[in-house]
C-alpha cells in the first residue's frame, strides 16, 4: 500500500496581485523520510512555493495538502497548530539576536511546552551537539560566524523534532567548510530523526549531493524533475543550462530591452 | 494640461486614500495588541524587561530634562510674579505648569524620542532580519510575545517618567526659587500644597500622560511592524515614529486641555 505524502501540491497558482503571477499550476508530491530540492533561479518562484506550504501565503487556485491538512481551509489557529509540526531554517539563520544560543534553541520548548529547566537545559544541549556547538551555548548570536550562526538556527529549527522542515536557501553566503558541514546535517538530521525535508536552493552541486529528488522551478512553473543522476544527464535545455552553470541558454544572458542600436542612439534622459 | 490636472487629482486621491488605509491598518493593529494582550500580563517578566528598555533607560534624560526645565520655571516665574508682588506664589506656578502640562508633554516628547524610536527601529529590525517571521514560523505569535509586552510596558512607563519629570522639575524650582532667589520656603511650599488639587490638577496629568503613552507606544510598535524589511525602511519608520509621535502629543495636549480646564471644569 502507497504511503501518503507529505506535502501534496495539486495545480497550485499564486500572484501577488493580478498583474504579478508567480506560481502558473504547480503540482508536486513529496514522500515520508526524503529530502526534495526545490531549484530554480533567484526569482522564479521556489521560496514562494515554501511559503504556501508553510502557510505563509495562501494559494489563489489549487490544493496544498500538508502532513495531512488541507492549508487553504485551515484557519489561523491550525496554522500555528501545523506549523509546530514543521521546522524552517532561514536564508540567514534569523536567529533572535537579544537571546544568547542556549535561549535560542529553548525558545520554542519553554513557548510550547511546560518541561522543567533542567529538563530543557539538557535538550538544549543535546541539540547543540548534535550541530557540534555545543561550546557556544551562553554566546551572543552577534559572537558567531555565518555558519555557526547557521548551525545554530537548525538546532532551533529541529528543537521539538518536527516531522516536516523547510530549508531557505540553506547554502547561501558559506564558506567550504561550512557549507560541506550544513549539507551533511540536513541529510544526518533528517534520517536519524525521521523527518522529511524540503531544501529550496540554486546551489547545484550541494543540493545534488543531498537530496533524493529535485524539482526544477522556472518563471513559476515545474519545468523538470528527477533523482540527481537522472537531472545531471537530462538533455532539457534549461536543465542542462541550470546545472552546468551557462550563461546563455533558455534563460537568456540579456533582460528584454528595445534595440542596442536605439538605445545608444537615444538622448542621455536618464544619465 | 487637463492630462496633468487630472493625474495630479487622481495622485491627491491615491494618496489620500493610502493613508485612510494606513490609519485602518493601525486601527486594526490596536485591536489585535488589545486581544493578544493576555500573554503580556501572564508573563509580566516579558513586560518587565521592555520596561527597563523603555522606562528605566530613558530615566537620565527624563530626570535631567525635568530639573531644567523646572529651574528655568522658577527663573522665569519669579521674575514674572514679582513685578505683580507674588513672588511667594512661584511654587503654585511651578507645580501647576508641571503637573498640568509641561510633565506630561515634555516627558511625551523624550520619551517618543528616546524609547519610542528605539522600539520602532528594534522591532523593524527584528522584520528585516526575518526574526518575526522564523517566531510565526515557530508557531509563536509576533503580536503577542513581542509587540504587545512592548505597548504595555509604554503605557505604564510613560505615567511614571512623567511623574518623575515634574517631581525633579519642583524640586529645579525649588532650588532656583528658595535657594538662589530667596523666595520664602514656607510660602513655596504652603502655596503649592493648597492651591493643588488631587483630582483636577494631578489625576488631569496622569490621565494626560497615560494617553501620551498610549499613543506614543501605539505609534511606535505600528511603524516597526510596518516598516519595509529594509535599512531605508526602518530609518523612515523610526523618523515617522518621532515625527507623527511628538505631533500625536500636541494635538491630543490641546484636546485634553480644552476638556480637563476650560469652562465648568476650569479650577
Amino acid at each position: 500500500m502507497a504511503t501518503a505524502p507529505i506535502v501534496e501540491i495539486d495545480k497550485v497558482s499564486f500572484g501577488y496581485d493580478a498583474a504579478r503571477p508567480v506560481l502558473h499550476g504547480v503540482s508536486l508530491r513529496i514522500e515520508p523520510g526524503s529530502v526534495v530540492g526545490i531549484m530554480g533561479q533567484s526569482g522564479c518562484g521556489k521560496t514562494t512555493l515554501l511559503r504556501i506550504i508553510a502557510g505563509w501565503l495562501k494559494a489563489s487556485a489549487g490544493n496544498t495538502r500538508v502532513l495531512g491538512e488541507s492549508v487553504r481551509d485551515l484557519d489561523s489557529d491550525g496554522i500555528y497548530a501545523l506549523r509546530r509540526k514543521m521546522g524552517m531554517l532561514f536564508q540567514f539563520g534569523a536567529l533572535f539576536t537579544d537571546m544568547t544560543v542556549f535561549d535560542n534553541v529553548a525558545f520554542q520548548m519553554r513557548e510550547h511546552t511546560d518541561l522543567p529547566p533542567d529538563l530543557v537545559h539538557d535538550l538544549v544541549m543535546m541539540k547543540l551537539e548534535a550541530v557540534g556547538l555545543r561550546g557556544v551555548a551562553q554566546r551572543m548570536p552577534s559572537e558567531l560566524s555565518g555558519g555557526m550562526a547557521r548551525r545554530v538556527a537548525l538546532a532551533r529549527a529541529v528543537a521539538l523534532d518536527p516531522r516536516l522542515m523547510l530549508y531557505d536557501e540553506p547554502f547561501t553566503g558559506l564558506d567550504p567548510i561550512s557549507l560541506g558541514v550544513i549539507a551533511r546535517l540536513i541529510r544526518t538530521l533528517n534520517d536519524s530523526l525521521g523527518q522529511t525535508s524540503i531544501v529550496v536552493s540554486h546551489d547545484v552541486e550541494e543540493c545534488f549531493a543531498i537530496v533524493d529528488y529535485v524539482y526544477f522551478v522556472s518563471a513559476g512553473r515545474i519545468v523538470a524533475e528527477g533523482t540527481p543522476d537522472e537531472l545531471r544527464r537530462s538533455a532539457e535545455p534549461f536543465v542542462s543550462q541550470f546545472v552546468q552553470g551557462e550563461p546563455d541558454g533558455p534563460i537568456p544572458f540579456h533582460y528584454p530591452a528595445p534595440g542596442y542600436q536605439a538605445d545608444l542612439a537615444a538622448p542621455a534622459e536618464n544619465a | 494640461m487637463f492630462a496633468a490636472l487630472r493625474q495630479g487629482l487622481a495622485d491627491l486621491g491615491g494618496g489620500a486614500t493610502a493613508k485612510v488605509r494606513r490609519l485602518g491598518f493601525a486601527a486594526r493593529f490596536f485591536v489585535a495588541i488589545l486581544l493578544h494582550s493576555g500573554t503580556a500580563f501572564r508573563r509580566f517578566g516579558l513586560t518587565i524587561r521592555e520596561i527597563y528598555f523603555a522606562g528605566v533607560l530613558s530615566m537620565v534624560i527624563i530626570l535631567v530634562s525635568g530639573l531644567f526645565v523646572g529651574m528655568v520655571l522658577g527663573l522665569q516665574g519669579f521674575e514674572t510674579l514679582q513685578r505683580y508682588g507674588s513672588g511667594d506664589a512661584l511654587g503654585v506656578l511651578v507645580a501647576l505648569s508641571l503637573v498640568r502640562e509641561l510633565g506630561p508633554v515634555i516627558a511625551g516628547l523624550l520619551f517618543a524620542s528616546r524609547a519610542g524610536s528605539a522600539i520602532t527601529a528594534e522591532i523593524g529590525l527584528m522584520k528585516a532580519t526575518e526574526q518575526i517571521a522564523a517566531m510565526e514560523m515557530m508557531a509563536v505569535d509576533p503580536i503577542a510575545r513581542v509587540v504587545a509586552p512592548r505597548f504595555w510596558a509604554g503605557v505604564i512607563s510613560m505615567p511614571l517618567l512623567a511623574a518623575l519629570f515634574s517631581a525633579l522639575g519642583i524640586f529645579g524650582g525649588y532650588l532656583v526659587g528658595v535657594k538662589l532667589i530667596g523666595v520664602d520656603e514656607g510660602a513655596f511650599w504652603s502655596q503649592m500644597q493648597a492651591s493643588v488639587d488631587v483630582r483636577n490638577d494631578i489625576l488631569n496629568g496622569v490621565i494626560k500622560s497615560v494617553v501620551f503613552g498610549v499613543a506614543v507606544t501605539w505609534i511606535a510598535v505600528f511603524e516597526g511592524y510596518d516598516a519595509p524589511p529594509t535599512a531605508e525602511g526602518v530609518s523612515g519608520a523610526t523618523t515617522r515614529t518621532v515625527v507623527t509621535s511628538s505631533l500625536a502629543i500636541l494635538a491630543l495636549d490641546f484636546v485634553l486641555t480644552a476638556l480637563m480646564f476650560t469652562g465648568g471644569n476650569a479650577k
